[in-house]
């Protein structure tokens, strides 16, 4: 066991980072399942980040607490921001939430007395434990399957491929946008307070337009095919630097044309590569 | 029974509807012609809720549609295909069908997490999505990617998709375009039958030979206005939609004499 010390030791930062990672992918996954490019995951995050932080240090919530609250409080921002900028689509509504996500960054940056400013929080207690994090990417993975199984997951990708004609099979395309904005917001929330409570420190440029490319790479690279997708994306994105570490200076040129060659020969991401073999041998579907 | 009263629709200053005042009986198979740009289509979207009538209002088993949204609309019992197709191509046959069946097995979001209840759900729509592929003839393409189907193909999997969503009314916008003479024949009786089983039809058409055959009453629209209104043989023999159609003698003096 010496040797799994040695490794937690080394690497357990990375593999808590996997798992955030994978949450934000998953975040990212519904919106782009129903076909809605939005880019303000990454200050849902923030949000679900300070708010878990700041409760735990000033408020002495228990965790589990104050990471539930750091995940309601961006899913209620999503709730009221959905209405108004959910009625723009494509890159309209990818400007509207990047606007979102530079007011948050520039709130948190000027809130010094609550969130200390461009110096950040300091000292948040490392709560976070493997397990949690592993619990909570299972929950929410198995939601999103399931939910991907069924007729939910069904509309979601009949909203991707034509809005009006969901709408006049009777389906609320607009609740069901809102839901998944929301959703996503929650999940973003959740990753963010899981992430400020082991990495100590939190800063408002953590949660700003880098990040949010980021979030959106993981989410593009998986693919929206499946939430499946945004798992391999998600881990994907985060290994990547690692494991290209030895090339020094060259890794974001590799990392960059890692990501053109995927997109350009599986553009509906990496989970599409298996439907991309699979269609050179036809199966019969019932 | 579905009633359109003073239905006026503008936009900007073009007056696409006037005046329109219309009532749908049920059980009935009901044309709906005109020349292109008659406002035919326009017609069919204020019905369905995509656009809102400038004044006026529809009447849907006493029900009024003002201020619905598409989607309750469709709930009522009104559904429609479109002009130019709208499946969803990447998904397969059967799943266009089910994604339309909205009132069957209606579960919670809760209930989709328990494994068990949801495959007993899946099976109920599964079996009557296919019962509705055989009705229009594609039973046997039930798996395959609807992007695939032939052009008739693709218009009959719509017909299929709308009545999943169980409507009391069906709205055809031009069923048989890019159809050949076999296909447009097997629609006519296809949609003899749905009339029979108790559907009742509106029917906007170019081709008049299969207006005609099926329709036990046709409206004629012309520049946004309702020019005749009755069966099959009265509007043929009515000189304003022949006029509408071909010209009067007079227009065509001033053609020639440009």
């Amino acid at each position: 066991m010496e040797w799994l010390e040695t490794f937690w030791a080394t690497y357990s930062t990375l593999v808590l980072s996997v798992g955030t990672n994978v949450l934000l992918a998953l975040s990212i996954y519904l919106t782009l399942a129903c076909g809605l490019l939005t880019v303000a995951n990454a200050a849902f995050m923030g949000i679900g980040a300070y708010a878990a932080a700041l409760l735990s240090l000033h408020g002495s919530l228990p965790f589990y607490l104050s990471l539930t609250l750091g995940a309601l409080l961006p899913a209620m921002v999503a709730a009221m921001l959905g209405p108004p900028t959910l009625r723009l689509s494509g890159v309209y509504l990818a400007m509207a939430t990047l606007a979102f996500g530079e007011i948050v960054r520039i709130t948190l940056l000027n809130t010094e007395n609550l969130t200390g400013g461009a110096l950040g929080l300091n000292g948040i207690p490392q709560y976070t434990r493997w397990f949690d994090v592993f619990a909570i990417v299972v929950g929410a993975l198995y939601v999103l399957v399931r939910f991907a199984g069924s007729r939910i997951g069904r509309t979601m990708i009949a909203i991707r491929q034509d809005e009006v004609a969901t709408e006049l099979m009777g389906h609320n395309v607009r609740a069901y946008k809102l839901y998944a904005f929301t959703l996503g917001a929650g999940l973003a929330g959740l990753a963010g307070g899981l992430n400020a409570h082991f990495t100590f420190f939190i800063s408002p440029n953590e949660y700003g337009f880098d990040r949010g490319v980021e979030i959106l790479a993981m989410g593009v690279l998986g693919g929206t095919g499946s939430p499946w997708g945004a798992v391999i994306g998600g881990i994907l994105i985060t290994l990547l630097p690692e494991l290209l570490r030895s090339l020094g200076d060259y890794r974001p040129l590799l990392n960059g044309v890692i990501l053109i060659l995927i997109i350009l020969y599986s553009p509906n991401g990496i989970w599409d590569l298996k439907r991309l073999i699979r269609s050179r041998h036809p199966v019969p579907v019932s | 029974m579905l009633i359109l009263s003073s239905i006026t629709k503008a936009f900007g200053g073009l007056q696409v509807l006037q005046n329109i005042n219309l009532a749908i009986p049920e059980q009935r198979i009901f044309g709906l012609i005109g020349p292109n740009g008659a406002g035919k289509t326009t017609l069919f979207n204020i019905t369905t809720g995509l656009l809102a009538p400038t004044s006026g209002n529809i009447e849907f088993f006493g029900h009024s549609l003002t201020g619905l949204a598409p989607h309750q609309i469709v709930r009522l019992g009104i559904a429609r295909t479109f002009q130019n197709i709208r499946i969803f191509k990447d998904m397969s046959v059967i799943e266009n069908v089910m994604v339309a069946m909205v009132r069957q097995a209606r579960y919670s979001a809760l209930r989709v997490l328990v494994p068990p209840a949801l495959l007993g759900a899946q099976c109920v729509e599964r079996s009557e999505a296919r019962s509705l592929l055989a009705r229009v003839g594609l039973a046997a393409k039930a798996g395959i990617l609807a992007g695939s189907l032939s052009y008739g193909e693709q218009r009959r999997l719509e017909i299929a998709r709308a009545l999943a969503t169980r409507p009391k009314f069906l709205l055809l916008d031009e069923p048989t375009a890019g159809m050949n003479g076999t296909e447009k024949h097997q629609l006519m009786e296809d949609i003899l039958k749905m009339a029979e089983s108790g559907l009742s039809l509106l029917i906007i058409e170019h081709d008049m030979r299969f207006i005609m055959g099926i329709c036990q009453e046709i409206a004629v629209l012309n520049f946004g206005q309702l020019i005749a209104q009755g069966t099959p043989e009265a509007i043929r023999a009515n000189p304003e939609v022949v006029e509408a159609y071909l010209g009067n003698e007079s227009d065509g003096v001033i053609m020639f004499a440009k």
